[in-house]
């Protein structure tokens, strides 16, 4: 077997598992075909380095208004039922979780 | 046939006493009872019987499945959501029921909108009503599908790079985005926030005048949603647009396929003969915008995506270990194209390469707002395809991310620059698929396009040919 995948070098199998763990994402054989694809795609974007951007400021914000304020007033929330309502697994007032204190 | 009719139609007729909201339900239910296992349109179907109120009259209306309705499952065509109940509204589908709105039920969609082709939905893929080989576009493909096959009268999309006038255009009918601010996005199942704009499809573009004064407006729920008045957009209809300053991109032509190109020549002719002036317009960035947004969107996505960890809402694969747990509910939870953006975005916003990637994108953005600012010092809109080509056959670019990305071309700068944009059918490729001509706007000037699309749609009247159901194998 191996990896036979011989790529534009953008991206190397190791980067891919590295931004997986990042991510919480357990990646099994789909990751070959992933870095293949990935590598492809950064490869693509590449384009973007023909664009001399120096003194390009980047946008932040595509429509500009200037910060939005508002009274610091307490508002009616979620009830603590419906807040609750879709988790998966809940214990009292609380959403449960596996221990992390060992 | 009052699954047939437009919104237009139908309010007169209800306003005459002709019909009422409950037959006009019952006619879609019956509809989607015929052809919804050809199309697949819906994820959810609703079976609540409409009253009669308000401006709509209780007119039944179809909305995406990322669009949270209280009490209704809302999926976002994910595993990760599959059982997902919001205990609350979107500001839209607020302001649908206090217009008297109904609704039909919840549309297919590309998996978190993350797709061109509607085929990444954990529940299956949505097929086009004018030939189910083909796709019907994405992310909306659900909600175009619906409109076109008569299995709703219009429907609230949602527009990231083009979610909403690509699906609209290879399903012939009306698909707008406005302008970045317009519509509130609280509710709207983020995907990425600086791209991510609420609006309708509909079959002609009177409907969407009609929708767009419901659904647009300031909330304080949304800080991005724009302060500024929102115009009664039905006045923007039966103007006159002769001398009227219409920008051509025609660049954008090279690499389309025939059918787009006869169709989109026509077009021109069409607006000539209208007395509208065409002016060739240069966008010299524009050939950068699929790389600049496909690595803007997912490094966005892999941020918002990351409150999915099995804890508070959604899917769970419980373990012991919280690592593990997260790991596993999210492996198991996310399908591959949601997966692929995730790792995509996490590296461009990963230490190292966030200059290269990130902060370069976020520069070209810049270039590609100011090739659209130039344009509109000399012109009020710019005309060009909606789709480069019209509908590819399901199954054919699944596996080839960039090409399934490249179909984005022209759709992607409108969602960079902010900018409104609307797809109004402009005919018909030789195998009967549609294609879209799309009109991008200045900034808040949604009435603008409306008139030009307006004029546009009385003068072809694309919008009475409807695909003609047979089954297809």
């Amino acid at each position: 077997m191996g990896c036979t995948f011989q790529g534009c070098g953008m991206i190397s199998k190791d980067e891919i598992k590295k931004v997986a763990s990042l991510s919480r994402i357990l990646l099994k054989e789909e990751i070959e075909e992933f870095t293949e694809q990935l590598d492809t795609i950064l490869d693509y974007m590449n384009k973007l380095n023909e664009l001399n951007t120096e003194d390009i400021d980047p946008v932040f914000h595509i429509v500009e208004f200037g910060n939005v304020f508002r009274n610091d007033e307490v508002k009616a929330s979620l009830a603590l039922d419906e807040a609750l309502k879709n988790a998966p697994q809940k214990e009292g007032a609380f959403f449960k979780v596996p221990r992390i204190i060992k | 046939m009052l699954y047939r009719l437009t919104l237009t139609e139908i309010l007169r007729m209800i306003k005459e006493r002709k019909t009422n909201a409950k037959e006009v339900f019952f006619s879609l239910k019956k509809r989607i009872e015929e052809v919804e296992k050809y199309v697949n349109a819906y994820i959810t179907v609703f079976d609540e019987e409409p009253e009669e109120k308000g401006l709509l009259n209780g007119v039944p209306i179809a909305i995406k499945d990322n669009i949270c309705m209280k009490d209704k499952r809302t999926t976002c065509a994910s595993r990760i959501l599959e059982n997902f109940i919001p205990p609350y509204d979107a500001t839209v589908v607020e302001r649908l029921k206090k217009s008297g709105a109904s609704f039909i039920g919840k549309t297919n969609m590309d998996e978190f909108a993350m797709g061109s082709s509607c085929e990444t939905s954990h529940f299956g893929p949505t097929k086009n009503p004018w030939n189910t080989n083909y796709i019907p576009g994405g992310s909306s493909g659900g909600s175009a599908a619906a409109v076109a096959s008569g299995e709703a009268i219009c429907a609230l999309g949602s527009d990231t790079g083009g979610s909403i006038r690509q699906p609209a255009a290879l399903c012939g009918v009306v698909g707008m985005k406005p302008t970045y601010g317009r519509v509130s996005r609280y509710g709207l199942v983020a995907f990425a926030s600086s791209l991510d704009q609420i609006g309708p499809i509909t079959r002609t573009v009177e409907d969407t005048a009609l929708l767009l004064n419901i659904i647009c407006g300031k909330d304080e729920r949304d800080s991005t949603s724009a302060d500024i008045p929102v115009p009664d957009f039905r006045k923007a209809l039966n103007r006159d647009i002769r001398d009227v300053k219409i920008g051509v991109y025609e660049k954008g032509l090279e690499d389309c396929s025939k059918a787009v190109k006869e169709n989109f020549k026509k077009a021109e002719d069409v607006f000539a003969g209208l007395g509208a002036e065409l002016i060739p317009v240069d966008l010299p960035h524009l050939e950068y915008a699929v790389a600049d947004y496909y690595i803007i969107a997912p490094a966005e996505a892999s941020s918002n995506l990351a409150r999915y960890d099995g804890v508070r809402y959604g899917f769970q694969q419980w373990r012991d270990d919280l690592m593990e747990m997260y790991r596993e509910t999210r492996s198991s939870g996310f399908g591959n194209e949601v997966k692929r953006r995730i790792l995509l975005g996490t590296y461009v916003l990963s230490s190292g390469y966030y200059d290269a990637y990130y902060l370069k994108a976020q520069k070209v953005r810049t270039l590609i707002k100011e090739d659209f600012d130039k344009a509109f010092d000399r012109v009020k809109a710019i005309i060009l395809p909606t789709s480069p080509a019209e509908a590819f056959r399901l199954g054919e670019r699944i596996n080839d991310p960039l090409k399934m990305y490249l179909s984005d071309i022209f759709t992607i700068p409108a969602n960079l620059a902010g900018l409104p944009a609307i797809s109004v059918p402009m005919g018909l490729s030789e195998d009967c698929l549609p294609v879209g001509l799309q009109i991008v706007g200045r900034a808040f000037c949604e009435d603008e396009i409306i008139s030009i699309a307006h004029a546009f749609e009385r003068e072809t009247c694309f919008y009475k040919k409807i695909p003609v159901f047979k089954e297809q194998i």
